[in-house]
């Protein structure tokens, strides 16, 4: 069964954001970029299922701007077999990235297509979803773990108040989290290998956008705390201080 | 006039806190557009939602409707929504919710805005904040499309008192829509987790100082003090080293967390952990290195042990409440 894994480049966890002079951007100078972390536990999944399986290849597909092949080719030296880019410019519209991605999955006979719990720029939390009605297949969120049987995926979820299981029937979508899936790391032999592999760019079809970003700004600073006190001491003062000034006990 | 939505969701037939959070939030869109507000509730026991400004309260049934079966819940809102032409539908946020509102959107054809923070109608339509790049950045976003679909983030909208004079609808929902091939067939309980750490009024989180899983008593006790609002948060490294599940990491690769009131014992406050929690109303760390960057964020600051300030810290909350 061949596997597919959507894939974002995004900045770096640590990097500061600076607001582009319209306010409506973020300046991409100084920024390191990367794998979102929660598709490096797809990518993870998808590697640990097609090796279990001893076939089907893992393809990487990524909609984003010409940079992008390098997120991609980090992921071909993890072991991923082959990667497609759509290259285009994806906005905060889930919506709109969703029927990108589906445009490039419609015939495609990946078995599994996985996808991250979230991208952590944008943090919408939708894509995954949205591609699996689109294709008009099951879809399992939260996902921990995946275990492939008779053409059914088992899925635990990472849930309210615990883990939830569930069944899907293959073709199917699931977004993954932390879970059973440590992402590894690549070795020399993975980089090299990588250059080799195919890497297919072709331009993101146009879609009408449903979100228009007005502007962005930075968060209000958090007012100046203060230090109560040193040691148990200091109990009863910040009891007093919660209960009376901030008015939360 | 196209009316307003609110769906609230129900857990274990209680009424989720969120969705009368939901149903103001609705209020407030429907008293600008004025209209009115209809909330759709997924179970039973909705008839408070009146007093959070639902006009209308209609109880959504079918045979597919089983705690879980979200593909079936999603294809029941989007025919509900389809047929009664509302201008906005507002969600809450929570981790059922974010399963289920991208999934009514796309049988929508739609798009969704996640975890919204705040929510203004102008003469062009439905204008809403929400927090980008792990709080980092602040983005406002107009959504062009009819219905507007929002799903607002717990904890941060005041459930704010607007009664009405509900009427009262059980409607029998049409399911056909779902998708098929999706079944729930087990649920395993995570010891002592009632509430879910993205949804608590009050977290306790605990980090690396701590030394250890066995030392978790410690935080435990004070989230216990805190009475049932309250729920345990972690740092990421001590999800990484195990002594925690990752289902209470709070951070940018755990949970977003606004509650009103954070405590951080014995964690440092890196930029991931902060980007998890800095937008909680009060937040207090107790941290034996005065430089500790999280006394950056912190309203209020214990510099000192963990292990004599968390047990006195309990202590006298109990005394508060129980004397
Ligand atoms: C891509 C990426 C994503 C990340 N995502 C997250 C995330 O989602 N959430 C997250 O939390 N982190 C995240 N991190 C990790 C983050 O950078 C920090 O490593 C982590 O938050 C540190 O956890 P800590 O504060 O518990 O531990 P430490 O940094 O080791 O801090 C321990 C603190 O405890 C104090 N201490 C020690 N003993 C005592 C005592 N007896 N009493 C009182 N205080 C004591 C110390 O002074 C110190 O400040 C991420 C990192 C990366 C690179
Ligand atoms: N531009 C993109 N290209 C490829 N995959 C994407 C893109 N945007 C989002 N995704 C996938 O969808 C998941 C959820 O993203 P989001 O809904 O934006 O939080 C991500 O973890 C990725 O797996």
């Amino acid at each position: 069964m061949n596997i597919t894994v959507c894939v974002k480049r995004v900045p770096d966890t640590e990097t500061r954001i600076r607001i582009t002079d319209d306010g409506k951007d973020i300046s991409g100078d100084g920024v390191k970029y990367v794998l979102s972390p929660y598709d490096e536990f797809a990518v993870e999944a998808a590697l640990q299922l097609a090796e279990q399986a001893g076939a089907g290849e893992v393809t990487l597909l990524s909609y984003g701007d010409a940079a992008t092949t390098e997120s991609l080719r980090a992921g071909l030296a993890l072991g991923a077999h082959g990667a497609v880019l759509l290259t285009g410019n994806p906005s905060m519209d889930g919506w709109a990235t969703a029927r990108v991605l589906a445009s490039a999955l419609k015939d495609s006979e990946a078995g599994l297509v996985l996808f991250g719990i979230k991208a952590v720029d944008d943090d919408q939390q939708q894509v995954g979803p949205m591609v699996a009605e689109l294709l008009k297949r099951p879809c399992a969120t939260s996902v921990t773990a995946i275990d492939i049987a008779d053409g059914v995926a088992t899925c635990r979820r990472s849930v309210e108040g615990g883990q939830e299981v569930v069944e899907i029937d293959l073709p199917a979508v699931a977004t993954v989290t932390k879970g059973r899936y440590e992402p590894r790391y690549a070795s020399l032999r993975g980089i090299m290998m990588a250059k080799r592999k195919p890497l297919t760019e072709k331009a993101a079809p146009v879609v009408e956008a449903g979100l228009s970003v007005e502007a962005l700004c930075y968060p209000p600073q958090r007012p100046e705390g203060r230090i109560v006190g040193e040691g148990p001491e200091a109990v009863p003062a910040l009891v007093r201080l919660l209960r009376e000034e901030a008015r939360v006990l | 006039m196209a009316d307003v939505l609110a769906v609230a969701e129900s857990k274990h037939g209680v009424l989720a806190g969120v969705s009368r959070e939901a149903v103001a939030v609705a209020r407030r869109i429907a008293d600008e557009l004025g209209c009115q507000v209809e909330a759709a509730v997924t179970g039973a026991s909705a008839d408070e939602l009146a007093l959070y400004g639902a006009e209308r309260i209609v109880r959504l049934v079918g045979d597919d409707l089983r705690p879980g079966q979200v593909d079936a819940w999603a294809a029941a809102l989007a025919s509900r929504i389809r047929a009664g032409g509302y201008a906005a539908v507002v969600i809450a946020a929570t981790a059922a919710g974010k399963d289920l509102a991208p999934r009514v959107a796309a049988k929508l054809g739609t798009s969704l805005l996640t975890d919204v923070t705040d929510v203004t109608v102008d003469a062009g339509g439905i204008l809403v904040t929400r927090p980008v790049f792990a709080g980092k950045a602040l983005a406002q976003v107009r959504a062009m499309a009819v219905p507007a679909l929002l799903s607002v983030r717990p904890n941060v909208f005041s459930a704010a008192e607007s009664p009405r004079d509900a009427t009262r609808e059980t409607a029998v929902a049409d399911t056909s829509d779902r998708s098929r091939g999706y079944r729930v067939v087990g649920f395993e309980a995570s010891s002592g987790a009632s509430i879910d750490v993205s949804e608590a009024t009050i977290v306790v989180s605990g980090g690396r100082g701590l030394k250890g899983p066995e030392n978790w008593h410690l935080v435990e006790d004070l989230r216990d003090a805190l009475g049932e609002s309250a729920a345990l948060g972690a740092s990421r490294a001590v999800v990484d080293a195990g002594w925690r599940p990752h289902s209470e990491q709070v951070g940018q690769t755990g949970k977003t967390v606004t509650p009103k009131l954070y405590f951080a014992v014995a964690i440092s406050g890196a930029i991931q952990h902060l980007a998890g929690m800095r937008t909680s109303g009060v937040i207090v760390a107790v941290n034996r290195d005065a430089d500790a960057p999280i006394f950056g964020v912190a309203d209020y600051g214990i510099v000192g042990d963990a292990f004599e300030v968390v047990p006195r810290l309990a202590e006298a909350i109990r005394e508060l409440y129980e004397g």
